[in-house]
């Protein structure tokens, strides 16, 4: 980590190192969130701007910190800008807020944020960890939309609540598949996210940790 | 590197922090407080708007709310009361105080509420004297959530004008139909009580409603694929109508007595 370029730092996220797509953290409000884009898309920008700034404050005093304090020093900021976003959210896109409900607090512990904290912004200058807390929550934001567009569009027929696909329910001709709604497909499409980049990028394929053995026992005859 | 790691170092960094981060945190609590509050208001005067089926284009929701009365009725008397303020009163938070609320008999409690506020607001539209409209808060359990509403009815206190939720947790594209818009549009028009009588016979059927059925006017479609959100409307609506509810209030304001 000697010297990392802006841009590398800004754009590796969103696909070659996608938090949620290879580290495999921040999953549990990516279901929780994504049944529509509105709630998604206004989720990742919340989670763009707390990964930004605690990066950016964490780097700002990581060669203050006591090292036996430094994870709670760091939740304790991750704590503060999340509060800060909750009240903002609440003062200015109300409705949304009110959807959201406890996942911008769960926010705090999304690994994502501390996770960059502690493995990026300790090393880094502050303005590069900036970066790269935005190219973070921009890697969280771009599954969160790709998993909020199928969603919605196949469970609601509608994507920012415009409706799309008109539903039989209202006298079209579309059946909803109500189980996209649910949080579960948001694994499955999630699943589905990963199978296609690490098809594309052959690189991420992780080699298997455990191999079936042969079947050692011998027929008889 | 010893150095920042001492006990004194320690205690400074940490002490420091926590005044930047509270300080912060207070900050934006406090500053945005005013603009917090009056969402929730405006939130919430829409939803009566909206049960009330009160809606002008270009006008705004304080405009259109300065038509509504709130007044507060005692459930016990089933009438009016001046005990609490209007404006601030809060009927949630009544109904977990043991002061200000009655615990419910399993047996009355067919709306799964458990604790019931003696005192609860209700809205009115009114035209002189005359009421022209009247907007009923209403609660109960479905199937996963508690459904938070406002139920309407006509100056007839016996024809519905519509019936709208807030707030409910029921399952997308199931229980949560209950926010369908033509769904909703099945309630004006139905009768709440039969002739003569202080019985909320209003309820949910499984399918469709036969419109030539003598008992159509008491009856609303099921949702389909939700039958314990749809139980639930029914008792809710039975509930709040009905004795333990709001029809002793009903009776009296028909008779003219409140």
């Amino acid at each position: 980590m000697a010297s990392v370029s802006a841009k590398d730092v800004l754009t590796k996220p969103i696909f070659a190192n996608n938090p949620i797509g290879l580290q495999i953290l921040g999953i549990c409000s990516a279901l929780a969130v994504t049944s529509n884009l509105n709630t998604a898309l206004v989720m990742s920008l919340a989670v763009i701007v707390v990964t930004a700034f605690s990066n950016f404050f964490v780097s700002l005093i990581r060669n203050f910190m006591p090292g036996s304090i430094r994870i709670i020093c760091q939740m304790t900021i991750i704590a503060s800008l999340v509060i800060v976003v909750d009240q903002f959210l609440k003062a200015y896109a109300y409705d949304v807020s009110k959807q959201l409900s406890v996942f911008v607090g769960l926010i705090i512990t999304n690994c994502i944020v501390m996770g960059r904290a502690e493995a990026f912004a300790m090393k880094n200058p502050p303005v590069i960890s900036f970066l790269d807390g935005i190219g973070n929550g921009l890697g969280y934001g771009v599954v969160l939309m790709f998993v909020g567009t199928i969603r919605e569009l196949l469970g609601s027929g509608s994507l920012f609540g415009v409706e799309i696909m008109p539903l039989i329910n209202n006298g079209g001709w579309y059946q909803a598949n109500g189980l996209l709604l649910l949080p579960p497909s948001a694994f499955f499409i999630i699943g589905m996210f990963i199978w296609i980049v690490r098809s594309w990028k052959k690189d991420q394929v992780e080699a298997p940790e455990y191999v079936l053995a042969p079947n050692s026992k011998q027929e008889a005859v | 590197m010893a150095a920042k790691d001492s006990i004194s170092k320690t205690i400074t960094v940490t002490v420091l922090l926590c005044v930047v981060c509270s300080v912060v945190v207070s900050a934006a609590a406090v500053l945005l407080k005013p603009q917090q509050i009056s969402n929730k208001e405006l939130d919430r005067k829409s939803n009566i708007l909206a049960a009330g089926g009160i809606s002008e284009p270009g006008k705004s929701v304080d405009e259109l709310f300065a038509r509504i009365t709130t007044k507060i009725v005692d459930l016990e008397t089933g009438k009016f009361t001046d005990e609490v303020n209007a404006e601030t009163y809060d009927a949630a938070k009544a109904a977990k105080d043991p002061a200000l609320s009655i615990k419910l008999d399993r047996s009355a409690d067919i709306a799964s509420i458990k604790r019931q506020a003696r005192y609860m607001p209700v809205y009115l539209v009114q035209d002189g004297d005359q009421i022209k409209r009247i907007i009923l808060p209403v609660h109960g359990y479905g199937l996963w959530s508690t459904l938070y509403g406002f139920l309407a009815l006509e100056g007839d206190l016996n024809t519905v004008v519509g019936l709208g939720f807030y707030s409910h947790a029921e399952t997308p594209g199931l229980g949560g139909e209950v926010d369908n818009p033509a769904w909703k549009a099945l309630w004006p028009g139905k009768q709440v009580y039969a002739e003569d009588s202080m019985k909320p016979m209003l309820h949910l059927i499984k399918g469709n409603v036969d419109p030539s059925s003598p008992d159509a006017v008491h009856q609303v479609d099921g949702l389909s694929g939700a039958t314990l959100t749809s139980n639930g409307v029914s008792n809710l609506v039975k509930f709040w109508l009905g004795e333990n509810g709001y029809a002793p209030f009903l009776a009296n304001l028909r008779a003219g007595g409140v």
